[in-house]
């Protein structure tokens, strides 16, 4: 097989989208599927825009009392004691609670799938007992008649608190003098290290290293070292967290709630409540957007203690300032990082220290903010050091990609200032350094078959990078990402009606279009049209285990369950028809037009055979259960154009272009809307989010009005390139697609910036302000 | 024979030593001829006979689900690593 280097590639438009969407093809490799590439309507889609699809804050129940959390005005104080007697006494409280109300936690480590937590951070978290740790934090919870009557009740909470110095920023507070946040928290060293044994805010701290790093840099022709700081950002999903609770006098309880993760929620409410986890049954709402919020519990252990003590179902919600305030945003981070090179523009070694934010416990995502910094690149010899820092903010949670997005701002800045330097172009740069299969990280892992090098080739058959930009303040900048995805547990049962249609069950809660991915994949494998499918996101007691809605890992993994069910039914139709013709199983095809044929020409269609399950054995049924592991990882590559005014420093973006190997696209335009929303979340990470603390830890601007999110107007139409290099891990090829594009974007702003204004920003966001700073100092 | 990447935070136990090949044909086996090898690396990595929370081991590039009960083929690549949650 020919070299990549050697193999023919075009860009063309990706047929039924729009003129912005379009696919890199590999000359004499065309799509051989029915219904995979396709792009049919959404199996919700009616639901959603008539505006019938049921949220968390659409449940009404017999009897529904309305809670209201009291939240800590301090960033940092001892809880020297609690009295709720006014409040309980309050006529129309039902309920008043406090951690008291909670079963103790110990320090144990729960596995959540694709992370850990510690169960008695957790419960600290969602009550604080000893000590509160953010503005914000949950003090103590009441149900009432009414959400007035409870805000009015728990106006009367009272609670004095020993107010104590607030440490905000990761250098500050990995200082031997800072105030520490958690006494019980001691440096772990990872991975497969041991644990240091005196109190400290530096939970954890990650040590990779690969080759002869110092003897690298000694001989490289060039180094660049440079550092970089980015703000505590929001994942700024539109629909706040909301959870209703029914404690049953049978000790069941129901959960409705938006989540990301039914068996997620179910898990932790039955841990820190003590009770079995089949006592618990999770009801998932549709959900108003999640990106990685909305996997933790806040609210749902809380609603259940209210139930559990007034008898009564409770619904608690979150407004925006309340989200803010004490809900996982993504963690501000300090980094310093240096790359050297060999005259012909070869890296030659990189190391890096990262200090990421934790919040108010344990848990930043800087594991993987070290696994992917060096990640898009071959490079030989490495040293990489990160540090998971507990500040005086909300636990920070993830948010697409999470760590990556912080890393690339580093990396691809850096990888800009050498290009320069050296007088190499950036995507030729690019393409003679990208990992390939076979290529080894600093961490040691060794990648399959990726496509890193077909983004950037694709970048420079491309129309905007080959079109001219056209006016002054105007720059070009490109960028690239790594994002590993996952696999995980999925399960999926179909049913077989007897139209000739069929039922599809999952426990996947659909975030992003996965309703359609999932049925599509059953649909290709079964030859039958995907609206012929009727998916339904099922609660935890009507389907088996599965894994968070996530780590971009539904349409490959439930998509891998929704095959092996497809299969499944394909078996069992084949025995069907066997008994039809009095013949064996195995005489009886199965082929792609969905239609069974027997050894003497006999033939029957899929819909004429489901209407004869009854006389030939009952009900069809189809199972797939996947913990799935071949994943492969999606790297991306972003153009960003934009103008900058010199006046005001405010930067426009006026084109971009997300270029992204999605191994193959399921449904093209959700795949292209997941890279169009990622990069619209970048966009605004890069030149507009921020949390705004004061110096007391309180945060100032914990509402959309003052935390300003991307709208249409920050916005040009976002074009898409989709790259499909095959993931030998799954069927038809699936990579995961949702993380990735939120990682090239600040730094490809930022670059686009260096090139119109001769600027270098290295701390977002590149807000005006900001901006305008640098250009004054670079015109002194 | 399977070759295991050994962490940097662990090269205390195996006198630097970066990649180690082991008989093994499981993970848990693996780990257990590690430790004869390099006594107090089974302490670092296990907890009640299991994967400690939050480590995940990989073989051939792709992060196991069955901990220590993964087989390993004679040319199988073996890493430790921490969990990695997605959003």
């Amino acid at each position: 097989m020919a070299s990549v280097e050697e193999r023919q590639f075009r860009v063309e438009p990706f047929p039924g989208g729009t003129p912005g969407n379009q696919r890199l093809v590999e000359e004499g490799r065309l799509p051989e599927y029915a219904v995979v590439g396709t792009r049919p309507i959404r199996h919700d889609g009616t639901d959603k825009v008539t505006g019938r699809a049921r949220y968390g804050a659409d449940i009404k129940l017999s009897g529904l009392l309305q809670g209201y959390v009291l939240r800590s005005p301090h960033a940092h104080a001892r809880i020297v004691s609690i009295d709720t007697s006014k409040a309980a006494a309050v006529p129309g409280v039902h309920a008043v609670c406090t951690n008291a109300d909670l079963p103790s936690a110990s320090h144990r480590a729960g596995d959540l799938g694709e992370g850990v937590v510690d169960w008695y951070h957790l419960n600290q978290n969602v009550l604080a007992n000893d000590k509160v740790l953010y503005t914000g934090h949950a003090v103590a919870a009441v149900a009432a008649d009414s959400v007035h009557v409870a805000e009015e009740a728990a106006k009367l909470i009272e609670v004095e608190y020993e107010v104590l110095p607030p440490v905000l920023d990761v250098r500050e507070a990995r200082s031997a003098d800072a105030p520490v946040l958690n006494d019980d928290v001691r440096t772990d060293r990872q991975p497969v290290g041991e644990q240091g044994d005196t109190p400290t805010n530096v939970a954890k701290h990650f040590h990779y290293e690969k080759g002869d790093v110092d003897t690298a840099f000694a001989a490289a022709e060039l180094v660049v070292e440079r550092e970089f700081t980015t703000e505590t950002v929001h994942q700024g999903y539109i629909e706040p967290h909301t959870a209703t609770a029914l404690w049953s006098p049978d000790g069941k309880i129901t959960i409705w709630t938006s989540t990301q993760g039914s068996f997620m929620i179910r898990m932790q409410v039955a841990e820190l409540l003590n009770v079995p986890s089949s006592k618990v049954k999770v009801v998932p709402m549709e959900i108003g957007g999640g990106f990685g919020g909305k996997i933790a519990v806040y609210l749902q252990p809380v609603a259940a203690v209210l139930s559990r003590m007034s008898g009564r179902p409770v619904k608690l919600n979150m407004d925006r300032s309340n989200v803010f305030d004490a809900t996982g945003p993504t963690p501000g981070s300090y980094m310093k990082v240096k790359i050297g090179v060999d005259a012909d523009g070869m890296i030659t070694a990189g190391e890096a220290e990262l200090l990421f934010e934790a919040g108010a416990f344990p848990g930043s995502p800087i594991n993987p903010g070290c696994m992917c910094v060096f990640a898009c690149y071959d490079v030989p010899n490495g040293r990489i050091d990160g540090y998971d820092i507990c500040v005086n903010k909300p636990r920070s949670n993830a948010y697409r990609a999470p760590g990556s997005t912080h890393v690339a701002l580093a990396t691809e800045t850096i990888v800009d200032e050498i290009c320069e330097a050296q007088g190499i172009c950036p995507v030729e740069f690019r393409l003679k350094n990208a990992v390939k299969e076979g290529d080894e990280r600093v961490d040691g892992v060794t990648y399959p078959p990726v496509g890193m090098w077909e983004t950037i080739k694709a970048v420079e058959l491309s129309d905007h990078w080959q079109s001219p930009l056209e006016g002054p303040h105007q720059g070009r900048g490109i960028a690239s990402g790594f994002w590993f995805n996952f696999g995980g547990n999925s399960v999926v049962a179909a049913t077989v009606n007897e139209d000739g249609t069929v039922s599809l069950i999952e426990g996947s809660t659909d975030i992003g279009g996965t309703r359609a991915s999932i049925s599509m994949q059953l649909a290709e494998i079964l030859g039958i049209a995907a609206e012929d499918v009727t998916p339904t996101v099922v609660d935890t007691d009507s389907i088996g285990y599965t894994d968070v809605t996530g780590g971009s890992r539904t349409t490959h993994a439930t998509g891998l369950a929704a095959i092996k069910a497809a299969e499944d039914i394909q078996a069992q139709l084949r025995q069907r028809a066997a008994i039809l013709w009095d013949v064996d199983a195995e005489q009886v095809e199965y082929d792609s037009g969905a239609t069974l044929t027997g050894p003497d020409g006999q033939s029957i269609g899929f819909q004429e055979i489901a209407g004869k399950l009854n006389q030939t054995g009952g009900p069809v049924v189809g199972r797939g259960s996947v913990n799935a592991d071949k994943h492969g990882g999606a790297f991306g590559t972003h153009i960003a154009d934009v103008e900058v005014d010199p006046d005001t420093g405010k930067v426009q973006v006026i084109r971009y272009t997300v270029v992204q190997d999605v191994g193959t696209a399921i449904h093209p335009s959700y795949v292209e809307g997941q890279m169009q929303g990622g990069a619209a979340q970048g966009i605004g990470w890069a030149i507009n989010e921020e949390y705004y603390y004061g110096d007391d830890g309180r945060l100032h601007n914990a509402s959309f009005l003052d935390y300003r999110i991307p709208t249409c107007y920050d916005l040009p139409d976002i074009e898409t390139i989709i790259v499909e290099v095959p993931n030998p891990g799954h069927p038809f090829g699936v990579r995961g697609v949702g993380e990735v594009p939120i990682v090239p974007p600040p730094a490809a702003i930022a670059n686009a910036i260096y090139q119109a204004t001769g600027a270098r920003l290295r701390s977002l966001p590149m807000s005006p302000p900001k901006v305008l700073h640098e250009l004054l100092a670079a015109d002194q | 024979m399977p070759r295991v990447h050994i962490p940097a935070p662990a090269r205390d136990l195996t006198g630097g030593e970066v990649d180690v090949e082991v008989e093994a044909s499981s993970v848990r086996r693996l780990i257990g001829a590690l430790d004869s090898r390099f006594p107090g690396f089974a302490d670092r990595v296990l907890e009640e006979g299991e994967l400690k929370p939050g480590l995940r081991v990989a073989i051939d590039g792709h992060i196991s689900p069955m901990g220590v009960l993964a087989r390993l083929e004679t040319d199988s690549q073996v890493h430790f690593l921490a969990a990695i949650g997605g959003g």
